[in-house]
C-alpha cells in the first residue's frame, strides 16, 4: 500500500461519517412555500385523511412555543412531516419510524402567525395529509 | 454551545415512551441572530437507530420532543443525539425504566 493510497483510505473514513450524519434536506427545509416543501418531500399528491391525528392548541398565545403532538393510525407508516403553511420556511420537521418506533411524535414549534398545519404521513409508498388550523396570538418567529 | 440534554423513558402497557430535552438556541435569521438550529436527531434502541428525524429553525428553543416505542422492556438502553448547523453535536443515553 502507498503513502498515497494509505491517505487516500483514511480521508474516505473522515469523510464517511460526515456525509452520513449531514443528511439534511436543504431544498424542502429551504423551500419558501408549503407547496415547494411538500414537493421537494415527494408529497404534492398527498391524499387526505382522518387516521393521522393532529392534537395542538385552538389558539396559541404564543408563537414562539406551540405543542403540537401527531400520531398517524395509518397502518404501516414510516413517516411523518409537519408544514406550518405561513411560517417563512413551512417545512418543520420529518420523522423517519423505523424498527420498534411507533409513528408518534411531540413537539413545539415556532409560528409566526396563524396558519394551517399540514402533517404528511408516507405509509407503504403513499402520502396522506391531514391539515390542522392553529391560532396565534402573538407570533414568535424572532426567537 | 452543547448545553445539557436529560432524557426519561419508561415502559408502561406495552409501549415505552422516551422524552428528551435538548438545550440548543434554536435561533431563527428573523431573529437578526446568526441562524443557529438543530438538523438532525436520532434515536436509538439498543444501539439500533429507531427514530431519525430532519429538522428546521421553527422548532422552540430548548427542543422538547417525545417519541414511542412499541414493546421495550425496563434496562433497554435509549440514546438519542443531535447535530447542528455548526457541527456541534450532543447525546444522551439512558436506561428504560
Amino acid at each position: 500500500m502507498t503513502r498515497r493510497s494509505l491517505l487516500a483510505f483514511f480521508g474516505l473514513l473522515l469523510a464517511k461519517p460526515l456525509t452520513v450524519l449531514a443528511a439534511w434536506n436543504e431544498q424542502a427545509f429551504g423551500a419558501k412555500t408549503a407547496a415547494d416543501a411538500l414537493k421537494n418531500i415527494g408529497a404534492s399528491a398527498a391524499a387526505p385523511s382522518k387516521d393521522i391525528v393532529i392534537e395542538a392548541p385552538q389558539i396559541a398565545e404564543n408563537g414562539a412555543v406551540v405543542p403540537i403532538e401527531i400520531s398517524s393510525n395509518i397502518p404501516g407508516t414510516t413517516s411523518i412531516a409537519v408544514v406550518i403553511e405561513k411560517n417563512p420556511f413551512p417545512l418543520a420537521g420529518k420523522f423517519d419510524f423505523k424498527e420498534n418506533a411507533l409513528p408518534f411524535v411531540k413537539l413545539n414549534v415556532k409560528m409566526g402567525e396563524t396558519s394551517d398545519v399540514r402533517v404528511v404521513a408516507v405509509a407503504g409508498g403513499k402520502q396522506f395529509v391531514a391539515t390542522r388550523e392553529i391560532k396565534v396570538t402573538i407570533g414568535g418567529c424572532g426567537g | 454551545m452543547a448545553g445539557p440534554m436529560k432524557m426519561r423513558a419508561t415502559t408502561t402497557g406495552g409501549t415505552t415512551e422516551v422524552r428528551v430535552l435538548m438545550t440548543h438556541p434554536m435561533t431563527t435569521a428573523q431573529s437578526g441572530q446568526a441562524l443557529h438550529f438543530i438538523q438532525n436527531i436520532t434515536v436509538k434502541q439498543n444501539g439500533k437507530a429507531v427514530v431519525e428525524a430532519e429538522i428546521s429553525q421553527a422548532v422552540s428553543r430548548n427542543p422538547v420532543f417525545s417519541f414511542r416505542l412499541k414493546g421495550g422492556a425496563k434496562g433497554d438502553k435509549i440514546e438519542v443525539s443531535w447535530l447542528d448547523n455548526k457541527g456541534e453535536t450532543n447525546k444522551i443515553e439512558t436506561a428504560v425504566a
